[in-house]
């Protein structure tokens, strides 16, 4: 029997480890993460592909129990809405709150109480956030100004809504009464993606 | 190369000997492929999807610039809890609310052989189903070709046609949003292009409740006054 010549194959994997890297930087730089919400919310499915706007967007956050948050995803826009709701409910920021507020995502608390939760560190924030809630009531509807003041500094901005699955319909009705009310009539629901039936 | 040559060409004495250093690449490459792996999974699939929905303003219409329906190709849907779907085809009128039959129920069921929501919304709607299938078929022959546009407004062209589907749906307090976005999701199946989320009445609500007694509500409570 011939003897099979052992082969001792080195491949070299410089090059393979360079483009690997090289993949890796473009990915990391390209992805951008979800802001971490308050609440965590499950969406509904739907066999919908349109994607969701990356720019200039109002998305409104719903959870089970009809607490409203919302994020305005400029900046600039964001700090202009401040300024104005500020001076339209009399609370008066520093620079150090003004700026708490623009690290973080949400706006999910009452106007009266903004100075104080602005002046806890950033990780109690999200905790203190999910007791209050952006008020929606008729008396005290802060959510729909913030929306509007958002509109009027920009015409632009889309709104998106996103819900838990399990929210009962009579709090999303506020929601979307709310907007209506603004002539806010087209907006867009969050989803996730599920596979569309065969044949349609 | 990852191989670094220490020394210089000959041995010479007094001088290191020249090591050959190797570094194996392939754990880096490996591990770089699981990272690229998750970027690439991140990226694309926590994109979530969107739902564009007009809502109809609260203004007034004037009675002859309301879009007009044909009663026929009405259908309206009313979403109640414990995922169920309550229906009746066109207008009701008065001597609806004695009796109970006239509302009928169904479920979420995507399922086309049974009596699910999708298989009603595709018997009324067949017309219309069969010409959007028909344009994707168009479209998938001339090898995604066609425009987007004008895919676009033909197919606005069916679903807007004066004989397709018109729905309305009216989402009850005990239903939730999931019962909602299902129902619009088969709006876009069924290629229904006219519907409509609007408030329920309270004709509606007696007629759920007199359909789910079998008839007892309706005959110990007054039937509401025509809306």
């Amino acid at each position: 029997m011939a003897k099979v010549k052992k082969h001792n194959v080195l491949i070299d994997m410089t090059a393979m480890s360079d483009v690997t890297v090289l993949l890796l930087t473009f990915f990391m730089l390209t992805s951008t993460f979800l802001p971490l919400e308050p609440v965590r919310v499950t969406a509904p499915a739907s066999i919908l592909e349109f994607k969701v706007p990356e720019y200039n967007v109002i998305n409104i956050l719903v959870d089970l129990q009809g607490k409203v948050f919302v994020s305005i995803d400029r900046p600039e826009v964001r700090m202009k809405a401040l300024e104005k709701m500020s001076d339209e409910y009399g609370v008066t920021l520093n620079d150090r709150q003004k700026k708490a507020f623009l690290e973080q995502p949400f706006i999910g608390v009452p106007m009266n109480r903004l100075p104080a939760f602005l002046d806890l560190p950033l990780r109690e924030q999200d905790e203190a956030m999910r007791q209050y809630g952006i008020p929606s009531d008729s008396t005290n509807n802060q959510f729909i100004n913030w929306v509007r003041t958002a509109r009027e500094i920009d015409s632009e901005i889309k709104i998106t809504i996103k819900a838990d699955q399990e929210t009962p319909y009579p709090l999303i009705e506020t929601v979307m009464k709310n907007l209506v009310k603004i002539k806010a009539n087209r907006y867009s629901l969050i989803t996730v993606l599920r596979g569309a039936p065969e044949g349609f | 190369m990852a191989n670094i040559d220490t020394g210089g060409g000959k041995a010479q004495k007094g001088k290191p000997k020249k090591i050959t250093l190797r570094v194996d690449f392939t754990p880096m490459v490996d591990m770089n492929m699981l990272l690229i792996t998750f970027f690439m999974l991140v990226t694309t699939l926590s994109k979530p999807q969107v739902m564009e929905i007009a809502m109809p303003s609260d203004q007034k219409v004037e009675e002859n610039q309301a879009p007009k329906v044909k009663e026929s190709k009405a259908i309206t849907l009313l979403l109640g809890g414990e995922d169920k779907v309550y229906y009746y085809p066109g207008k009701l009128d008065e001597s609806a609310y004695s009796d109970y039959t006239v509302l009928k129920e169904t479920t979420y069921s995507s399922n086309t052989s049974n009596e699910g929501l999708r298989s009603i919304l595709l018997e009324r709607n067949e017309n219309a189903v069969n010409r959007m299938r028909e344009l994707k078929l168009e479209r998938a022959e001339k090898g995604n070709k066609m425009p987007e546009e004008e895919f676009r407004e033909r197919s606005k062209d069916i679903k807007g046609d004066m004989n397709a589907l018109t729905v309305i749906i009216k989402p009850m307090s005990t239903s939730n949003y999931k019962n909602l976005v299902d129902a619009l999701d088969e709006m876009q199946i069924c290629s229904v292009g006219k519907y409509a989320i609007v408030d329920v009445t309270d004709g509606d609500r007696f007629l759920v409740e007199n359909y789910k007694t079998k008839g007892a509500y309706g005959a110990a409570h007054l039937a509401p006054r025509n809306q």
